[in-house]
Protein backbone atom coordinates (compact mmCIF):
# COMPACT_ATOMS: atom_id res chain seq x y z
CA UNK A 1 0.00 0.00 0.00
CA UNK A 2 1.52 3.59 -1.09
CA UNK A 3 2.63 5.77 2.31
CA UNK A 4 0.21 8.92 2.45
CA UNK A 5 2.92 10.92 3.34
CA UNK A 6 6.88 9.42 2.72
CA UNK A 7 10.11 11.34 3.79
CA UNK A 8 13.52 9.69 2.59
CA UNK A 9 16.66 10.71 3.68
CA UNK A 10 15.54 14.17 4.24
CA UNK A 11 18.44 16.81 4.50
CA UNK A 12 17.22 20.37 5.22
CA UNK A 13 18.07 23.68 6.51
CA UNK A 14 17.21 27.02 7.91
CA UNK A 15 19.93 29.91 6.38
CA UNK A 16 23.25 28.30 6.48
CA UNK A 17 22.57 25.47 8.95
CA UNK A 18 21.60 22.50 8.02
CA UNK A 19 18.98 21.23 10.91
CA UNK A 20 17.71 18.03 9.66
CA UNK A 21 20.99 15.43 7.93
CA UNK A 22 18.61 12.17 7.32
CA UNK A 23 15.02 12.14 8.10
CA UNK A 24 13.24 9.23 7.04
CA UNK A 25 9.57 8.28 7.87
CA UNK A 26 6.33 7.01 6.22
CA UNK A 27 2.63 7.45 7.51
CA UNK A 28 -0.35 5.36 5.91
CA UNK A 29 -4.07 6.37 5.91
CA UNK A 30 -5.89 6.39 8.85
CA UNK A 31 -2.52 5.97 10.58
CA UNK A 32 -2.13 7.95 14.10
CA UNK A 33 1.87 8.09 14.19
CA UNK A 34 3.78 10.09 16.42
CA UNK A 35 7.45 11.97 16.38
CA UNK A 36 9.38 11.36 20.07
CA UNK A 37 13.21 12.95 20.27
CA UNK A 38 14.47 15.70 22.66
CA UNK A 39 14.31 19.06 22.37
CA UNK A 40 16.54 20.26 19.25
CA UNK A 41 16.60 16.86 18.28
CA UNK A 42 14.75 18.28 14.75
CA UNK A 43 10.81 17.35 15.09
CA UNK A 44 9.73 20.93 14.47
CA UNK A 45 11.95 21.82 11.86
CA UNK A 46 10.60 18.42 10.30
CA UNK A 47 7.39 19.39 10.03
CA UNK A 48 7.98 23.03 8.65
CA UNK A 49 9.62 21.10 6.10
CA UNK A 50 6.52 19.22 5.26
CA UNK A 51 5.04 22.50 5.06
CA UNK A 52 7.70 23.86 2.75
CA UNK A 53 8.38 26.71 5.53
CA UNK A 54 12.05 25.08 6.06
CA UNK A 55 14.37 24.47 2.46
CA UNK A 56 14.89 20.58 1.71
CA UNK A 57 18.27 20.15 0.71
CA UNK A 58 18.03 16.62 -0.92
CA UNK A 59 15.99 13.67 -0.31
CA UNK A 60 11.90 12.37 -1.50
CA UNK A 61 8.93 13.93 0.39
CA UNK A 62 5.61 12.91 -1.30
CA UNK A 63 2.17 13.23 -0.31
CA UNK A 64 0.35 10.78 -2.16
CA UNK A 65 2.89 10.21 -4.48
CA UNK A 66 3.29 13.86 -5.52
CA UNK A 67 6.58 15.41 -4.18
CA UNK A 68 6.29 18.16 -2.04
CA UNK A 69 9.93 19.80 -2.87
CA UNK A 70 10.36 23.31 -3.57
CA UNK A 71 6.57 23.86 -3.20
CA UNK A 72 5.39 26.61 -2.30
CA UNK A 73 3.54 26.56 1.30
CA UNK A 74 0.02 27.17 0.80
CA UNK A 75 0.07 24.83 -2.59
CA UNK A 76 0.91 21.75 0.19
CA UNK A 77 -1.53 22.98 2.26
CA UNK A 78 -4.07 22.68 -0.59
CA UNK A 79 -3.18 19.15 -0.90
CA UNK A 80 -5.05 18.26 2.44
CA UNK A 81 -2.53 18.91 4.68
CA UNK A 82 -3.63 20.84 8.00
CA UNK A 83 -0.75 21.92 10.24
CA UNK A 84 -1.09 22.95 13.90
CA UNK A 85 2.30 24.41 14.71
CA UNK A 86 4.13 24.65 18.11
CA UNK A 87 3.22 28.72 18.29
CA UNK A 88 -0.69 27.36 17.26
CA UNK A 89 -0.04 30.33 14.63
CA UNK A 90 -3.37 32.13 16.15
CA UNK A 91 -3.72 34.93 14.31
CA UNK A 92 -5.12 37.58 17.86
CA UNK A 93 -6.19 40.38 15.64
CA UNK A 94 -8.82 38.18 14.62
CA UNK A 95 -11.75 36.96 16.67
CA UNK A 96 -12.31 32.92 17.29
CA UNK A 97 -14.89 33.11 14.26
CA UNK A 98 -12.31 34.81 11.84
CA UNK A 99 -9.64 32.42 13.01
CA UNK A 100 -11.87 29.44 11.93
CA UNK A 101 -13.42 31.82 8.68
CA UNK A 102 -9.95 32.64 7.17
CA UNK A 103 -8.59 28.89 7.21
CA UNK A 104 -11.69 27.52 5.11
CA UNK A 105 -11.19 26.84 1.82
CA UNK A 106 -14.86 27.52 0.98
CA UNK A 107 -18.01 28.37 2.60
CA UNK A 108 -20.04 25.65 1.92
CA UNK A 109 -22.65 23.84 3.91
CA UNK A 110 -19.95 20.91 4.46
CA UNK A 111 -17.22 22.90 5.69
CA UNK A 112 -20.07 24.68 8.32
CA UNK A 113 -20.67 21.33 9.20
CA UNK A 114 -16.86 20.73 9.82
CA UNK A 115 -16.82 24.01 12.17
CA UNK A 116 -20.22 23.02 14.07
CA UNK A 117 -18.29 19.79 15.04
CA UNK A 118 -14.90 21.32 15.75
CA UNK A 119 -17.27 23.39 18.36
CA UNK A 120 -18.63 20.48 19.84
CA UNK A 121 -15.21 18.99 19.74
CA UNK A 122 -14.57 21.92 21.87
CA UNK A 123 -16.74 23.69 23.62
CA UNK A 124 -14.47 26.02 25.14
CA UNK A 125 -14.46 28.06 21.49
CA UNK A 126 -18.39 27.75 21.09
CA UNK A 127 -17.98 30.52 24.09
CA UNK A 128 -15.33 32.17 22.99
CA UNK A 129 -16.42 32.47 19.34
CA UNK A 130 -16.93 36.29 18.86
CA UNK A 131 -13.92 37.32 20.98
CA UNK A 132 -10.45 38.32 19.34
CA UNK A 133 -7.75 35.62 19.84
CA UNK A 134 -5.89 37.59 21.94
CA UNK A 135 -8.26 37.45 24.92
CA UNK A 136 -7.61 33.87 24.71
CA UNK A 137 -5.73 31.37 27.26
CA UNK A 138 -2.71 29.34 26.38
CA UNK A 139 -5.34 25.82 26.17
CA UNK A 140 -7.85 28.05 24.24
CA UNK A 141 -5.54 28.98 21.85
CA UNK A 142 -4.16 25.54 20.80
CA UNK A 143 -7.98 23.90 20.97
CA UNK A 144 -8.70 26.68 18.05
CA UNK A 145 -5.37 25.80 16.18
CA UNK A 146 -6.41 22.43 16.27
CA UNK A 147 -9.77 23.07 15.34
CA UNK A 148 -8.57 25.73 12.38
CA UNK A 149 -6.82 22.83 11.07
CA UNK A 150 -10.20 20.15 11.03
CA UNK A 151 -12.47 22.77 9.08
CA UNK A 152 -11.18 21.76 5.96
CA UNK A 153 -11.37 17.93 4.46
CA UNK A 154 -8.06 17.33 5.38
CA UNK A 155 -6.45 14.12 4.56
CA UNK A 156 -3.27 14.55 7.10
CA UNK A 157 -3.20 16.46 10.76
CA UNK A 158 0.14 17.44 11.49
CA UNK A 159 0.59 18.41 15.13
CA UNK A 160 3.60 20.01 16.92
CA UNK A 161 3.74 19.49 20.07
CA UNK A 162 -0.33 20.54 21.33
CA UNK A 163 0.70 19.53 25.01
CA UNK A 164 3.57 22.11 25.02
CA UNK A 165 3.25 24.65 28.45
CA UNK A 166 -0.29 23.49 28.96
CA UNK A 167 -2.03 22.29 32.18
CA UNK A 168 -2.57 18.95 32.72
CA UNK A 169 -6.18 18.84 32.51
CA UNK A 170 -6.18 20.79 29.12
CA UNK A 171 -3.29 17.87 27.79
CA UNK A 172 -6.10 15.24 28.84
CA UNK A 173 -8.50 17.07 26.98
CA UNK A 174 -6.48 17.48 24.12
CA UNK A 175 -5.44 14.18 24.34
CA UNK A 176 -9.30 13.08 23.65
CA UNK A 177 -9.67 15.28 21.21
CA UNK A 178 -6.62 14.15 19.06
CA UNK A 179 -7.57 10.52 20.21
CA UNK A 180 -11.57 11.20 18.84
CA UNK A 181 -10.04 13.40 15.26
CA UNK A 182 -7.06 10.49 14.74
CA UNK A 183 -10.50 7.81 14.21
CA UNK A 184 -11.18 10.06 10.65
CA UNK A 185 -8.23 11.84 10.00
CA UNK A 186 -4.53 10.37 9.76
CA UNK A 187 -2.79 11.88 12.13
CA UNK A 188 1.43 12.86 12.47
CA UNK A 189 1.76 14.10 15.68
CA UNK A 190 5.13 15.82 17.09
CA UNK A 191 5.31 15.28 21.16
CA UNK A 192 7.96 15.71 24.28
CA UNK A 193 4.57 14.48 26.82
CA UNK A 194 4.98 10.45 26.75
CA UNK A 195 2.02 9.79 27.96
CA UNK A 196 -0.13 12.20 25.79
CA UNK A 197 2.01 10.08 22.40
CA UNK A 198 0.62 6.93 24.07
CA UNK A 199 -2.50 8.05 23.89
CA UNK A 200 -2.86 8.79 20.34
CA UNK A 201 -0.06 7.16 18.24
CA UNK A 202 -0.03 3.62 17.10
CA UNK A 203 3.20 3.81 15.48
CA UNK A 204 6.45 5.88 16.17
CA UNK A 205 9.51 7.41 15.24
CA UNK A 206 12.38 9.08 17.21
CA UNK A 207 14.34 11.73 15.58
CA UNK A 208 17.74 12.55 17.18
CA UNK A 209 20.26 15.08 16.08
CA UNK A 210 18.37 15.58 12.57
CA UNK A 211 18.41 11.79 11.75
CA UNK A 212 15.51 9.22 12.46
CA UNK A 213 17.32 6.30 14.87
CA UNK A 214 14.32 4.52 15.69
CA UNK A 215 10.93 3.63 14.81
CA UNK A 216 8.10 1.08 15.53
CA UNK A 217 4.61 0.28 17.43
CA UNK A 218 3.86 2.22 20.45
CA UNK A 219 3.20 -0.88 22.17
CA UNK A 220 6.63 -1.87 21.92
CA UNK A 221 8.18 1.48 22.78
CA UNK A 222 6.16 1.41 25.90
CA UNK A 223 7.80 -2.47 27.23
CA UNK A 224 11.11 -1.00 26.13
CA UNK A 225 12.56 0.93 28.72
CA UNK A 226 15.72 1.50 27.87
CA UNK A 227 14.88 3.19 25.06
CA UNK A 228 12.76 5.52 26.61
CA UNK A 229 15.94 5.78 28.83
CA UNK A 230 18.18 6.34 25.85
CA UNK A 231 16.48 8.47 23.35
CA UNK A 232 13.01 10.31 25.35
CA UNK A 233 15.24 10.94 28.88
CA UNK A 234 12.17 8.79 30.85
CA UNK B 1 -11.84 82.17 18.14
CA UNK B 2 -12.33 82.47 14.52
CA UNK B 3 -8.32 81.97 13.70
CA UNK B 4 -8.46 78.30 15.81
CA UNK B 5 -11.71 77.07 13.39
CA UNK B 6 -10.05 78.20 10.49
CA UNK B 7 -6.21 76.78 11.68
CA UNK B 8 -8.29 73.00 12.86
CA UNK B 9 -9.92 73.09 9.20
CA UNK B 10 -6.40 73.67 7.63
CA UNK B 11 -4.97 71.38 9.97
CA UNK B 12 -7.67 68.37 9.16
CA UNK B 13 -7.51 68.89 5.23
CA UNK B 14 -3.80 68.34 6.06
CA UNK B 15 -4.06 65.18 8.14
CA UNK B 16 -6.56 64.19 5.78
CA UNK B 17 -3.85 64.14 2.89
CA UNK B 18 -0.98 62.83 5.07
CA UNK B 19 -3.35 59.45 5.80
CA UNK B 20 -4.14 58.66 2.35
CA UNK B 21 -0.36 58.49 1.90
CA UNK B 22 0.67 57.29 5.53
CA UNK B 23 -2.53 54.43 5.71
CA UNK B 24 -1.18 52.45 2.38
CA UNK B 25 2.78 52.82 3.64
CA UNK B 26 1.65 51.66 7.51
CA UNK B 27 0.19 48.72 6.00
CA UNK B 28 2.98 47.77 3.37
CA UNK B 29 5.52 47.80 6.32
CA UNK B 30 3.59 46.08 8.57
CA UNK B 31 2.30 43.41 6.50
CA UNK B 32 5.19 42.31 3.95
CA UNK B 33 7.64 43.93 6.19
CA UNK B 34 8.44 46.30 2.82
CA UNK B 35 10.32 49.64 3.62
CA UNK B 36 9.13 51.78 0.52
CA UNK B 37 10.76 54.97 0.14
CA UNK B 38 9.18 54.90 -3.77
CA UNK B 39 5.64 55.78 -1.92
CA UNK B 40 6.46 59.53 -2.80
CA UNK B 41 7.11 59.03 -6.14
CA UNK B 42 3.92 57.74 -6.36
CA UNK B 43 2.17 60.76 -4.55
CA UNK B 44 4.29 62.54 -6.87
CA UNK B 45 2.68 60.38 -10.43
CA UNK B 46 -0.46 60.76 -8.93
CA UNK B 47 -0.61 64.85 -8.77
CA UNK B 48 0.98 64.87 -11.99
CA UNK B 49 -1.45 62.62 -13.90
CA UNK B 50 -4.25 64.11 -12.01
CA UNK B 51 -3.18 67.64 -13.31
CA UNK B 52 -2.33 66.80 -16.63
CA UNK B 53 -5.66 64.60 -17.15
CA UNK B 54 -7.52 67.27 -15.81
CA UNK B 55 -6.00 70.17 -18.05
CA UNK B 56 -6.63 67.13 -20.99
CA UNK B 57 -10.22 67.00 -20.76
CA UNK B 58 -11.03 70.30 -19.39
CA UNK B 59 -9.72 71.62 -22.98
CA UNK B 60 -11.52 69.30 -24.99
CA UNK B 61 -14.69 69.52 -23.05
CA UNK B 62 -14.75 73.52 -23.12
CA UNK B 63 -13.75 73.70 -26.62
CA UNK B 64 -16.40 71.50 -27.76
CA UNK B 65 -18.81 73.20 -25.29
CA UNK B 66 -17.63 77.30 -26.95
CA UNK B 67 -16.71 77.76 -30.11
CA UNK B 68 -14.98 80.99 -28.89
CA UNK B 69 -13.10 79.71 -26.41
CA UNK B 70 -8.64 79.70 -26.70
CA UNK B 71 -6.70 77.55 -25.76
CA UNK B 72 -3.33 78.47 -23.60
CA UNK B 73 -0.36 76.60 -23.17
CA UNK B 74 0.53 76.41 -19.52
CA UNK B 75 3.73 74.20 -18.75
CA UNK B 76 4.83 70.81 -19.88
CA UNK B 77 7.93 69.32 -21.85
CA UNK B 78 7.24 66.07 -23.90
CA UNK B 79 3.64 66.29 -22.59
CA UNK B 80 2.45 69.74 -22.86
CA UNK B 81 -0.45 70.48 -20.33
CA UNK B 82 -2.49 73.23 -22.02
CA UNK B 83 -5.63 75.74 -20.07
CA UNK B 84 -8.31 76.72 -21.66
CA UNK B 85 -9.81 80.64 -21.69
CA UNK B 86 -13.64 80.67 -21.71
CA UNK B 87 -15.32 83.23 -23.71
CA UNK B 88 -16.28 86.54 -21.18
CA UNK B 89 -19.09 85.76 -18.93
CA UNK B 90 -19.09 81.55 -19.70
CA UNK B 91 -18.74 79.41 -17.25
CA UNK B 92 -19.18 75.07 -17.56
CA UNK B 93 -22.43 73.68 -15.83
CA UNK B 94 -21.52 72.68 -12.28
CA UNK B 95 -22.16 68.72 -13.29
CA UNK B 96 -19.75 69.24 -16.09
CA UNK B 97 -16.70 70.73 -13.83
CA UNK B 98 -17.66 67.72 -11.60
CA UNK B 99 -17.48 65.07 -14.22
CA UNK B 100 -14.19 66.46 -15.21
CA UNK B 101 -12.67 66.55 -11.98
CA UNK B 102 -13.80 62.93 -11.70
CA UNK B 103 -12.71 61.63 -14.26
CA UNK B 104 -9.19 62.95 -13.70
CA UNK B 105 -8.96 61.36 -10.47
CA UNK B 106 -9.95 57.96 -11.59
CA UNK B 107 -7.65 58.53 -14.23
CA UNK B 108 -4.90 59.25 -12.04
CA UNK B 109 -5.56 56.74 -9.19
CA UNK B 110 -5.85 54.14 -11.85
CA UNK B 111 -2.87 55.06 -13.34
CA UNK B 112 -0.83 55.07 -9.65
CA UNK B 113 -2.55 51.67 -9.24
CA UNK B 114 -1.20 50.38 -12.31
CA UNK B 115 2.49 51.77 -11.43
CA UNK B 116 1.71 50.04 -8.02
CA UNK B 117 1.02 46.77 -9.82
CA UNK B 118 4.07 46.86 -11.87
CA UNK B 119 6.71 47.93 -8.93
CA UNK B 120 5.19 44.96 -7.25
CA UNK B 121 6.04 42.43 -9.91
CA UNK B 122 9.07 43.62 -11.17
CA UNK B 123 10.49 44.78 -8.57
CA UNK B 124 9.65 44.28 -4.76
CA UNK B 125 8.69 41.04 -4.82
CA UNK B 126 12.23 40.02 -5.47
CA UNK B 127 13.67 41.63 -2.31
CA UNK B 128 10.89 40.66 0.16
CA UNK B 129 12.62 39.87 4.13
CA UNK B 130 16.19 41.70 2.61
CA UNK B 131 15.44 44.97 3.99
CA UNK B 132 19.00 46.94 2.88
CA UNK B 133 17.81 45.36 -0.62
CA UNK B 134 14.12 46.99 -0.31
CA UNK B 135 16.16 50.46 0.59
CA UNK B 136 18.37 50.45 -2.57
CA UNK B 137 15.67 49.28 -4.93
CA UNK B 138 12.71 51.78 -3.51
CA UNK B 139 15.08 54.79 -3.77
CA UNK B 140 16.23 53.54 -6.97
CA UNK B 141 12.60 53.93 -8.20
CA UNK B 142 12.11 57.46 -6.63
CA UNK B 143 15.07 58.73 -7.72
CA UNK B 144 14.55 57.07 -11.22
CA UNK B 145 10.84 58.13 -11.78
CA UNK B 146 10.96 61.27 -9.78
CA UNK B 147 13.48 62.19 -12.41
CA UNK B 148 10.84 60.88 -15.19
CA UNK B 149 8.61 63.08 -14.36
CA UNK B 150 10.93 66.40 -14.53
CA UNK B 151 12.03 64.87 -17.79
CA UNK B 152 7.87 64.55 -19.10
CA UNK B 153 6.76 67.75 -17.42
CA UNK B 154 9.82 69.85 -16.95
CA UNK B 155 11.50 70.61 -13.66
CA UNK B 156 10.29 74.11 -12.55
CA UNK B 157 7.14 74.54 -10.36
CA UNK B 158 4.34 75.47 -12.45
CA UNK B 159 0.75 77.40 -10.85
CA UNK B 160 -2.75 75.18 -11.30
CA UNK B 161 -5.96 76.21 -10.38
CA UNK B 162 -8.77 74.47 -8.51
CA UNK B 163 -11.94 72.83 -9.84
CA UNK B 164 -14.03 76.46 -9.89
CA UNK B 165 -17.14 74.35 -7.50
CA UNK B 166 -14.23 73.79 -4.91
CA UNK B 167 -12.47 77.32 -5.34
CA UNK B 168 -14.56 79.22 -2.47
CA UNK B 169 -14.12 80.64 0.98
CA UNK B 170 -17.02 80.76 3.29
CA UNK B 171 -16.75 83.11 5.94
CA UNK B 172 -18.31 82.19 9.15
CA UNK B 173 -17.66 84.57 12.05
CA UNK B 174 -14.48 85.81 11.97
CA UNK B 175 -13.33 82.29 10.91
CA UNK B 176 -12.22 81.57 6.93
CA UNK B 177 -13.53 78.41 5.62
CA UNK B 178 -11.86 77.59 2.46
CA UNK B 179 -13.87 74.92 0.41
CA UNK B 180 -11.69 72.57 -0.99
CA UNK B 181 -10.08 71.90 2.87
CA UNK B 182 -14.02 70.48 3.94
CA UNK B 183 -14.02 68.56 0.72
CA UNK B 184 -10.56 67.19 1.96
CA UNK B 185 -11.66 66.42 5.00
CA UNK B 186 -14.84 64.90 3.66
CA UNK B 187 -12.80 63.03 1.51
CA UNK B 188 -10.30 61.45 4.26
CA UNK B 189 -13.18 60.79 6.04
CA UNK B 190 -14.45 58.25 3.58
CA UNK B 191 -11.74 57.06 2.52
CA UNK B 192 -11.48 55.76 6.38
CA UNK B 193 -14.25 54.37 7.17
CA UNK B 194 -13.97 52.35 3.37
CA UNK B 195 -10.22 50.84 5.15
CA UNK B 196 -12.09 50.53 7.97
CA UNK B 197 -14.96 48.25 6.85
CA UNK B 198 -12.19 46.29 3.99
CA UNK B 199 -10.39 45.91 6.91
CA UNK B 200 -12.76 44.67 9.38
CA UNK B 201 -15.43 43.02 7.20
CA UNK B 202 -14.29 41.31 4.28
CA UNK B 203 -11.79 38.23 3.60
CA UNK B 204 -8.99 40.73 2.22
CA UNK B 205 -9.29 42.24 5.41
CA UNK B 206 -8.99 39.63 7.45
CA UNK B 207 -6.13 38.11 5.64
CA UNK B 208 -4.18 41.72 5.84
CA UNK B 209 -4.88 41.65 9.82
CA UNK B 210 -3.37 38.01 9.90
CA UNK B 211 -0.85 38.76 7.43
CA UNK B 212 0.02 41.92 9.71
CA UNK B 213 1.12 39.19 12.15
CA UNK B 214 2.66 36.61 10.92
CA UNK B 215 2.85 36.55 6.86
CA UNK B 216 3.77 32.58 7.43
CA UNK B 217 0.82 31.06 9.30
CA UNK B 218 -1.20 32.78 6.51
CA UNK B 219 0.60 30.89 3.97
CA UNK B 220 0.17 27.44 6.38
CA UNK B 221 -3.08 27.69 6.23
CA UNK B 222 -3.54 27.59 2.48
CA UNK B 223 -3.35 31.16 1.67
CA UNK B 224 -1.02 32.51 -1.17
CA UNK B 225 -0.37 35.69 0.56
CA UNK B 226 2.06 37.10 -2.51
CA UNK B 227 -1.52 37.55 -4.19
CA UNK B 228 -2.23 39.87 -1.42
CA UNK B 229 1.10 41.37 -1.40
CA UNK B 230 0.26 42.95 -5.10
CA UNK B 231 -2.98 44.10 -3.89
CA UNK B 232 -2.05 45.50 -0.98
CA UNK B 233 0.81 46.90 -2.49
CA UNK B 234 -1.08 48.79 -5.90
CA UNK B 235 -4.04 50.12 -3.74
CA UNK B 236 -1.37 51.36 -0.93
CA UNK B 237 0.08 53.01 -4.55
CA UNK B 238 -3.18 54.25 -5.59
CA UNK B 239 -4.04 56.04 -1.79
CA UNK B 240 -1.01 57.63 -2.08
CA UNK B 241 -1.66 58.85 -5.64
CA UNK B 242 -4.85 60.00 -4.67
CA UNK B 243 -3.16 62.01 -1.98
CA UNK B 244 -0.83 63.80 -4.47
CA UNK B 245 -4.05 64.52 -6.55
CA UNK B 246 -5.93 65.86 -4.15
CA UNK B 247 -2.46 67.67 -2.91
CA UNK B 248 -1.25 69.64 -6.07
CA UNK B 249 -4.94 71.53 -5.91
CA UNK B 250 -4.70 72.62 -2.61
CA UNK B 251 -0.99 74.24 -2.80
CA UNK B 252 -2.42 75.56 -6.32
CA UNK B 253 0.98 74.38 -7.48
CA UNK B 254 2.80 71.33 -9.09
CA UNK B 255 6.17 70.93 -7.99
CA UNK B 256 8.49 67.69 -9.17
CA UNK B 257 9.93 67.89 -5.13
CA UNK B 258 6.27 67.01 -3.39
CA UNK B 259 6.58 63.52 -4.02
CA UNK B 260 9.89 63.24 -0.98
CA UNK B 261 8.62 65.72 1.57
CA UNK B 262 5.14 64.08 2.02
CA UNK B 263 6.77 61.29 2.05
CA UNK B 264 8.60 62.08 5.00
CA UNK B 265 5.77 63.07 7.21
CA UNK B 266 3.76 59.90 6.13
CA UNK B 267 7.05 58.14 7.54
CA UNK B 268 6.75 60.01 10.60
CA UNK B 269 3.46 59.10 10.93
CA UNK B 270 3.92 55.14 10.49
CA UNK B 271 6.27 55.71 13.65
CA UNK B 272 4.19 57.86 15.92
CA UNK B 273 0.91 56.01 14.99
CA UNK B 274 2.50 52.77 14.88
CA UNK B 275 3.27 50.12 12.31
CA UNK B 276 0.76 48.63 10.47
CA UNK B 277 -2.15 50.47 13.08
CA UNK B 278 -5.14 51.77 10.63
CA UNK B 279 -5.99 53.61 13.92
CA UNK B 280 -2.46 54.97 14.34
CA UNK B 281 -2.29 56.27 10.91
CA UNK B 282 -5.55 57.96 10.96
CA UNK B 283 -5.04 59.71 14.53
CA UNK B 284 -1.09 60.13 13.87
CA UNK B 285 -2.20 61.67 10.71
CA UNK B 286 -4.73 63.81 12.21
CA UNK B 287 -2.58 65.03 14.84
CA UNK B 288 0.60 65.75 12.57
CA UNK B 289 -1.93 67.92 10.67
CA UNK B 290 -3.39 70.09 13.11
CA UNK B 291 0.34 69.96 14.67
CA UNK B 292 2.03 71.21 11.76
CA UNK B 293 -0.45 74.80 10.97
CA UNK B 294 -0.27 75.37 14.75
CA UNK B 295 3.29 75.85 14.37
CA UNK B 296 3.38 77.19 10.81
CA UNK B 297 1.43 79.72 12.32
CA UNK B 298 3.24 80.30 15.74
CA UNK B 299 7.11 79.43 14.56
CA UNK B 300 7.14 78.65 11.19
CA UNK B 301 10.94 77.93 10.99
CA UNK B 302 10.16 74.82 13.41
CA UNK B 303 7.70 72.59 11.66
CA UNK B 304 10.02 70.13 10.32
CA UNK B 305 12.03 70.00 13.02
CA UNK B 306 8.99 69.37 15.71
CA UNK B 307 7.79 66.52 13.42
CA UNK B 308 11.36 64.82 13.76
CA UNK B 309 11.09 65.95 17.76
CA UNK B 310 7.52 64.02 17.62
CA UNK B 311 8.69 61.26 16.27
CA UNK B 312 12.44 60.91 18.34
CA UNK B 313 10.13 61.10 21.56
CA UNK B 314 7.86 58.43 20.65
CA UNK B 315 10.42 56.11 19.53
CA UNK B 316 12.14 56.32 22.98
CA UNK B 317 8.79 55.87 24.97
CA UNK B 318 6.70 54.29 22.93
CA UNK B 319 9.16 51.89 20.52
CA UNK B 320 5.97 50.41 18.56
CA UNK B 321 4.16 53.59 18.19
CA UNK B 322 1.54 55.19 20.14
CA UNK B 323 -1.10 52.46 18.68
CA UNK B 324 1.23 50.14 17.79
CA UNK B 325 0.20 46.15 17.25
CA UNK B 326 -1.31 44.85 20.21
CA UNK B 327 0.53 41.67 18.89
CA UNK B 328 4.14 40.65 18.07
CA UNK B 329 5.18 39.52 15.01
CA UNK B 330 5.69 36.20 14.93
CA UNK B 331 8.52 36.13 12.23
Amino acid sequence: MQPLLKAENIVSYIGPYTILHDVSLEVTRGEAVVILGRNGAGKTTFLKTIMGLVHTRSGVLEFDGETLVDKETHVIQRKGIGYVPEDYGIFDLLTVEENMRIAMWKEDPETKERCDWVLDLFPDLKLAYKRFAKTLSGGQRQMLSVGRALVNNNRILLVDEPSKGLAPVIIETLAGALKEISKTTTVLLVEQNFAMACAVGQRFYIINEGKTVESGTMADLIQNKELQAVHLGI
Amino acid sequence: MGTIVTLVVNGLAQGALIFLMASGLSIILGMMGVINFAHGTLFLWGGYMYVWSYYAIRLRVVMAWFEAAVPVTRFGNILTIQGVQLPPGETLPFLAELAIFVAALVIAVGFVFVMGLVFEKLFINRVYGRVPAQILITLGIQVVFTDIVRVIWGPNPFPIDRPPFLNGVSTIGTARIVHYNVFLILVGLVIAVIIHRILTKSRIGMVIRAGLQSPDHVRAIGINIKRYFTIVFAAGAALAGLGGALYMPLVGNVVSTAGMSNQILAFIVVVVGGLGSFMGSFLGSIFLGLMGVGIAMTVPGLSVVANVLIMALVLMFRPNGLFGLAVSRAD
